[in-house]
C-alpha cells in the first residue's frame, strides 16, 4: 500500500516540479505569453490515469500540463514546446494550451472553456464502431460546468449511452470568480441527475479517492452503461495564470489551503505510516533532477524553424 | 455504375450511399437526419440501409459538431448535417476553434476528416434566420475547405470528394435546388481531385464568376444579355477554397470585364476577395470589376421584400450590361 503511495508521491512530484520549472522559465524568459499551472491539483490526474488503458482518449483542458505528463507523456517534448521548439510534441504550432500527444492517449489540452466535452464524445463515439473498447475522458474546471458546450455533451453522451467519463476539477474559481457565486447551487455533480447518469463529488486532493471513482466510471462505461460525471473538489495553489493578482482571495486562504494540498497531505500520511523521511524527500529530489535536465535538453534544441510556419495547415 | 437520372437531392442521396458502401468509417448524423430522413429528405433510406451508422442526434449543434471533431481524430469519417447553415453559428467554436485547428495545432500529428453538409440561401418565405448565406465566414478561416454546388452532378462530385478528403470541409448545398429538374448524373466515378471551376459558358465580353444557386440567375441572365448581342462567359467555382483563381484570370484576359455574383451580402463577401485577387495579378480590365450580392441588409420575411434585395437575373443582366458599355477607362 505504502508503495503504491509513494509511487503517487513521485508522480505528483514530477508533476509540480514540471509546473514549478515553467513557472521559473517563464519568469526569466524562454517562455513567453499566457501559461496556466496545475499546482496543488496534481492528485486528479495521478488518480485518473492511473487507470485509464492506453487506447483511451483523454482531453484536457490548458490547465492541462498535469494531465498530459499523467499520461506518460515525456518532458522534455513538453518544455521543448513550451519554449518554442522544434523538438516541441507539436513542433512549436501548440504551446502551452494546446499539448497534444495521441500517441500517449492524450488528445489534447484546449483553450476554449468546456469546448473538449463534445469533441470526447465523438473519441467515445468513434469507439462504438472501432473495436477499441475505448473509452473517452472529458476534463473541465468549474467554469466550464457553465458552458453550453458542456450542456450538449452530457446530454449527447448520455442519450448515445457513449462511454465517456466527465472529470470536473472543481477548483473553486471560474478563472478569477468563485464558482459559488455563479451557480445557484454549489454541488456541482448534483447536475448529473438530471442528464440521467451517475455522480459523484470526489476528494480531488486525494489520488486514491478519485482512482476508485474513476475506476467505477469506467466500468459503467465500457458495460455500456454510458456516462458518469465525477466532481474532483481540489484547490490551486498558483493563479488562474501566471501573472495572477490572485486580489480575490481571501486573507489566509493560501495557508489553509496548503494544508490540505495533496503532496502534503501524502508526504505526512506516508510518514505516520513510519516510511522513512529520507525515501520521502528522495521522490522530491528525484522528480526535481528529472524536469531539470528535461528543461536543459529542451533549451539546447533548435528553435522553430520560420520557413515551416505555414506547414501543416492542410492534408 | 451506369449514369442515372437525378435531382440534386437525390445526387446527394446517391453520393451518401456510396460513400457508406466504400468508406466503412463514414457515419452519418445530425438532426432529424436517420429514421426521418432529413427534413430535405436528403438522408432517406440511409439508415434503414447502413443502421447504426446513421442516426439521430438531440438539438446540439456544438455537440453534432464537436463529436465529429472526436470521431474523425479516432479514424471515422463522420458526414454531419447542419440542418440550416445559419444553426451553425450556435456551435461556430467546434468549427473554427476546433476543427480547423486539429491538424495545424497538433504539428499534423492529428487530423480531422469531418464533412459538414449544410444548406443556405433565401426562398420564398424564408426569414432572417433561415436564409442567411454565410461561406465568405469560413472562407476566412484557414484550415478549413469550402465547396457549393449547383449542379446534380456536382452536388454528388462534390461531397464525394469532400468525404474522401483528409481535411475538415464544408458542402454548402442549398435547398432550392433539392427537388430541381432531374439530370443525368455519373455516380461511379472517380474521385475527382479538390478545387476547380466550370465554364458554364463561353463568352468574350465579360467574364461572370459566381457559385451556388446564383450559378443559374447568372445563365439566365447570360442569356438574355446574348439575346442582346453581349457575350458573357459564366465562370462557376464550386470550390471556393481552395480557390480556382487561375480560371478566373484566364478568361478575363480575354474578356477584360469582371462581375462577381453571389447571394450573399456584398460587404466582407467572397466577391471582395475575387476582385482582389484580380487586382493583385494585374490583369489590364476594360472596365472597374462589378461586385454583385445582396445588400449590406437583413433577410425580410415578406417575398416581394426579399426579392427587392436578392439578385435576381434581371438585376444581373441590367448591372453586367452596363458594365460591358462603360468606356474603358483612359
Amino acid at each position: 500500500m505504502s508503495e503504491r503511495r509513494l509511487a503517487d508521491l513521485l508522480a505528483m512530484w514530477r508533476i509540480r516540479a514540471f509546473e514549478e520549472k515553467v513557472r521559473d522559465l517563464r519568469a526569466e524568459g524562454p517562455i513567453v505569453g499566457s501559461v496556466h499551472l496545475c499546482i496543488g491539483q496534481e492528485a486528479v490526474p495521478i488518480g485518473a490515469c492511473d487507470v485509464l488503458e492506453p487506447h483511451d482518449a483523454l482531453f484536457a483542458t490548458y490547465r492541462g500540463h498535469g494531465w498530459a505528463l499523467a499520461r506518460g507523456v515525456p518532458p522534455q517534448p513538453l518544455f521543448a514546446e513550451l519554449t518554442g521548439r522544434a523538438s516541441g510534441v507539436n513542433g512549436g504550432r501548440g504551446g502551452s494550451a494546446y499539448f497534444t500527444a495521441a500517441e500517449h492517449g492524450f488528445h489534447g489540452e484546449n483553450s476554449i472553456v468546456g469546448a473538449g466535452a463534445p469533441i470526447a464524445c465523438g473519441a467515445a463515439l468513434a469507439g462504438r464502431f472501432d473495436g477499441s473498447g475505448r473509452a473517452a475522458v472529458s476534463v473541465f474546471g468549474d467554469g466550464a460546468m457553465n458552458q453550453g458546450a458542456v450542456h450538449e455533451a452530457m446530454n449527447f453522451a448520455a442519450a448515445l449511452s457513449l462511454p465517456v467519463v466527465f472529470v470536473c476539477e472543481n477548483n473553486r474559481y471560474s478563472e478569477l470568480t468563485p464558482i459559488a457565486d455563479m451557480v445557484r447551487t454549489p454541488r456541482l455533480a448534483g447536475r448529473a441527475a438530471a442528464y440521467g447518469m451517475p455522480g459523484h463529488r470526489v476528494d480531488g486532493n486525494d489520488a486514491e479517492a478519485v482512482r476508485f471513482h474513476m475506476r467505477d466510471a469506467l466500468e459503467v462505461a465500457r458495460e455500456g452503461g454510458g456516462p458518469t460525471l465525477l466532481e474532483c473538489v481540489t484547490e490551486r495553489l498558483a493563479g488562474h495564470y501566471i501573472g495572477d493578482a490572485e486580489t480575490y482571495r481571501q486573507p489566509g486562504e493560501l495557508e489553509r489551503i496548503r494544508r490540505r494540498e495533496p503532496i502534503a497531505r501524502l508526504r505526512e500520511g506516508l510518514l505516520a505510516d513510519g516510511v522513512p523521511a529520507a525515501d520521502v524527500d528522495a521522490v522530491e529530489r528525484r522528480a526535481r533532477a528529472e524536469m531539470d535536465s528535461a528543461a536543459a535538453a529542451a533549451l539546447d534544441a533548435p528553435f522553430a524553424d520560420p520557413a515551416t510556419a505555414r506547414e501543416h495547415l492542410y492534408a | 455504375m451506369p449514369d442515372r437520372e437525378l435531382t440534386y437531392g437525390e445526387a446527394v442521396n446517391a453520393a451518401l450511399h456510396r460513400l457508406m458502401e466504400e468508406l466503412p468509417e463514414t457515419l452519418v448524423y445530425g438532426e432529424d437526419v436517420g429514421v426521418p430522413g432529413g427534413v430535405f429528405g436528403v438522408t432517406r433510406g440511409l439508415r434503414k440501409r447502413y443502421g447504426d451508422r446513421v442516426f439521430d442526434t438531440p438539438i446540439s449543434e456544438s455537440a453534432i459538431l464537436g463529436s465529429a471533431v472526436g470521431a474523425a481524430m479516432m479514424g471515422r469519417r463522420p458526414i454531419v448535417e447542419i440542418m440550416w447553415a445559419d444553426f451553425s453559428l450556435v456551435a461556430l467554436d467546434q468549427i473554427v476553434n476546433q476543427a480547423a485547428n486539429v491538424r495545424y495545432v497538433s504539428g499534423g500529428r492529428l487530423s480531422a476528416p469531418l464533412t459538414i453538409r449544410t444548406q443556405q440561401g433565401g426562398a420564398p418565405g424564408a426569414c432572417a434566420q433561415h436564409s442567411q448565406c454565410l461561406e465568405a465566414l469560413f472562407l476566412h478561416v484557414p484550415g478549413l475547405r469550402v465547396c457549393m454546388p449547383s449542379t446534380p452532378q456536382d452536388a454528388y462530385d462534390l461531397l464525394v470528394t469532400a468525404v474522401h478528403g483528409d481535411d475538415p470541409t464544408l458542402v454548402i448545398e442549398n435547398r432550392t435546388l433539392y427537388a430541381g429538374a432531374k439530370e443525368r448524373v455519373r455516380t461511379g466515378g472517380p474521385v475527382a481531385p479538390m478545387g476547380g471551376a466550370r465554364t458554364r459558358r463561353t463568352g468574350s465580353d465579360v467574364t461572370i464568376v459566381t457559385w451556388g444557386a446564383m450559378t443559374h440567375r447568372a445563365l439566365e441572365a447570360a442569356g438574355t444579355l446574348a439575346d442582346q448581342g453581349m457575350h458573357a462567359e459564366v465562370v462557376e467555382t464550386p470550390w471556393l477554397n481552395p480557390f480556382d483563381t487561375g480560371a478566373v484570370l484566364e478568361s478575363l484576359r480575354r474578356t477584360g470585364r469582371l462581375a462577381v455574383v453571389h447571394e450573399a451580402n456584398l460587404t466582407g463577401g467572397f466577391g471582395a476577395e475575387v476582385v482582389a485577387r484580380v487586382a493583385g495579378a494585374g490583369v489590364p480590365l476594360l472596365a472597374p470589376p462589378l461586385r454583385i450580392g445582396t445588400p449590406d441588409v437583413r433577410m425580410p420575411a415578406a417575398p416581394t421584400l426579399a426579392q427587392a434585395l436578392v439578385p435576381g437575373a434581371g438585376r444581373i443582366a441590367d448591372e453586367v450590361r452596363a458594365l460591358v458599355r462603360q468606356e474603358a477607362p483612359r
